[in-house]
């Protein structure tokens, strides 16, 4: 059914692009901007996997996120743990939450599942705000060893990772949207009870897709302390992150992989290019404005939007 | 072992301080028809989510097969060999007919060649130039029938249906009747919730009548319109 071919060769000619980048762009702002980008391809399409393919909406993605990158800080104060050991761990312990989300869906389905995320954020707060180690509610300073891998500074090195993480994300997304999981999670999100009368079983692959969910989003956040050098749990736990993790797939389209994808890369290079051209506070503003017009004129997003036009196109 | 495919033993089930299904039970043999009659709030729906696992009964114990499944999760008792449909439609409104179809065959069965048997069973049903329109663009009869393709797609040894022809025209319920017919011709056991006496007349080869949770009545369909029972609850005279 699915045709991997095209889509190996587009994943390995982008990874080798952000290889040659590192040698060869020289502004050190385009990698700080770039990872940002990446980090919310990875982010958006984590959520689309729970919110999109089987319709159970987590406004806690910031939770999950800055889950992954305390885990980090907690792993680097702790053992001074490489940065390999961090993401796995990282991964480990956001996928357990996501186990526990998915298990919610036993009980919470539509606003009162979507409402118990918003909780899980604030516990998830709380908890790190009241933990020395980590330096609670003050931060913690990180300091990034030298790079490896013959890269000429860390962000470029954090880069390289981060797209390396974008692809794992989406691959995954695109298995799970054009295998049998995917099928079956259709199904339930259109309709629940149906589907487990059809012989789908609806908890297994909710926990399943949530567990998956949760592990990329910690993902994302794991390697966030070493890029910033900083963590301080106002902006780890920022609005920011949850609401873009929502508008993304919803703005780009959350029935296939690329919809997240081309929703976090539109939107985040809007933020970036808007945080340095026009103002830092306009960028979440923008996320709002947009996510409220797409609602309104495109519900299906761009892809959706894409393809009524071309069946128009085609049909006139 | 008894005989009988299916066996209700003694169901009830409570919603607070209301019976809607109390001590219950029922048997229908391999290949049997069975329609269940019975006024609004008697019950049958009630019956029929118990059979096929979307609630829980209280107490008693439902068999298949001579396998006690009362405990089991519904996508296991469709993996099972029962299936059902709902009184309302509940397609899946996000695909194509033919993933509809797909998805009982890809869950419920083994099958090798899940597109082919999608496209085969929906030109059974006379679906077969829909398979790309989506269950939006669908009638009300079409709806039905994609309803009833979707649970024969499980390959039931058991089909329940549940008011499959509420609201159809008198053509449409012969044409639904006939496939039904034919799907009894195959060796499935049906139980059928009807309040189209004509349908039921036809179908079934025993009829039974529900009333307040209980099973009041219990007749071949000729003898069942005479009874005083049945007549007073339910058909009026």
């Amino acid at each position: 059914m699915a045709n991997w071919g095209k889509f190996i060769v587009g994943g390995t000619v982008i990874f080798l692009a952000a290889l040659v980048a590192t040698h060869v762009v020289g502004n050190e702002y385009f990698f700080f901007a770039s990872y940002v980008v990446l980090q919310f391809v990875v982010l958006s399409t984590a959520w689309n996997i729970l919110g999109g393919y089987a319709g159970y909406v987590n406004f806690g993605a910031g939770a999950f996120f800055a889950a992954g990158a305390y885990v980090a800080v907690a792993l680097i104060k702790l053992f001074a743990a490489p940065l390999m050991i961090q993401l796995i761990v990282a991964m480990c312990v956001t996928g357990l939450m996501g186990l526990a989300v998915g298990a919610m869906t036993l009980r919470l389905r539509g606003i009162f599942f979507s409402i118990a995320t918003v909780a899980i954020a604030v516990i998830c707060e709380t908890a790190v705000m009241n933990w020395p180690l980590v330096g609670g509610a003050r931060g913690s300073t990180v300091i990034p060893p030298a790079p490896s891998f013959g890269f000429s500074s860390y962000t470029r090195m954090l880069f390289v990772l981060m797209t390396v993480i974008a692809l794992l994300a989406v691959s995954l997304a695109r298995h799970i949207e054009t295998s049998k999981i995917g099928r079956g999670l259709r199904a339930l999100r259109d309709n629940e009870e149906a589907a487990e009368s059809v012989g789908v079983p609806t908890l297994k692959l909710k926990l399943f897709a949530a567990t998956a969910s949760g592990a990329l989003m910690g993902l994302a956040g794991a390697p966030f302390p070493l890029y910033m050098n900083f963590i301080e749990p106002t902006s780890a736990f920022s609005l920011n992150y949850a609401v873009s993790a929502l508008a993304m797939p919803l703005i780009g389209g959350t029935q296939v992989w690329i919809g997240p994808v081309i929703g976090a890369l539109l939107l985040a290079s809007v933020q970036q290019i808007v945080t340095v051209t026009v103002s830092s506070e306009l960028n979440v503003l923008i996320v709002g404005v947009l996510l409220v017009v797409f609602v309104v004129a495109a519900p299906n997003g761009i892809v959706g939007l894409a393809r009524s036009l071309n069946k128009k196109w085609r049909n006139p | 072992m008894n005989a009988a495919l299916l066996s209700v033993e003694s169901v009830s089930k409570h919603f607070g301080g209301f019976a809607a299904l109390s001590d219950v039970s029922l048997a229908v043999n391999t290949g049997e028809r069975l329609g269940i009659i019975g006024p609004n709030g008697s019950g049958k729906t009630t019956l029929i989510n118990c059979i096929s696992g979307a609630l829980r009964g209280d107490r008693g114990v439902i068999r298949f097969d001579n396998q006690i499944v009362s405990s089991l999760a519904p996508h296991q008792r469709s993996r099972l060999g029962i299936a059902r449909s709902f009184q309302i439609p509940r397609p899946f409104v996000s695909m194509t007919l033919l993933d509809n179809i797909a998805v009982p065959l890809e869950f419920a069965t083994q099958s090798k060649d899940v597109y082919g048997e999608a496209h085969t069973l929906l030109a059974q049903m006379g679906l077969g130039e829909k398979a790309t329109a989506k269950p939006t663009e669908l009638t009300q009869v079409d709806l039905r029938k994609l309803e009833l393709a979707r649970a024969l797609a499980t390959r039931p040894r058991l089909l329940i249906l549940d008011e499959v022809m509420a609201g159809l025209a008198a053509s449409e319920v012969d044409e639904v009747l006939d496939i039904v017919m034919a799907v009894s011709a195959n060796g499935v056991a049906i139980i059928m919730i009807e309040h189209i006496m004509r349908a039921i007349m036809r179908f079934s080869e025993r009829v039974v009548c529900l009333n307040a949770g209980q099973i009041v009545a219990e007749a071949a369909p000729g003898a069942i319109v005479q009874d005083p029972m049945v007549r007073r609850i339910y058909l009026g005279a």
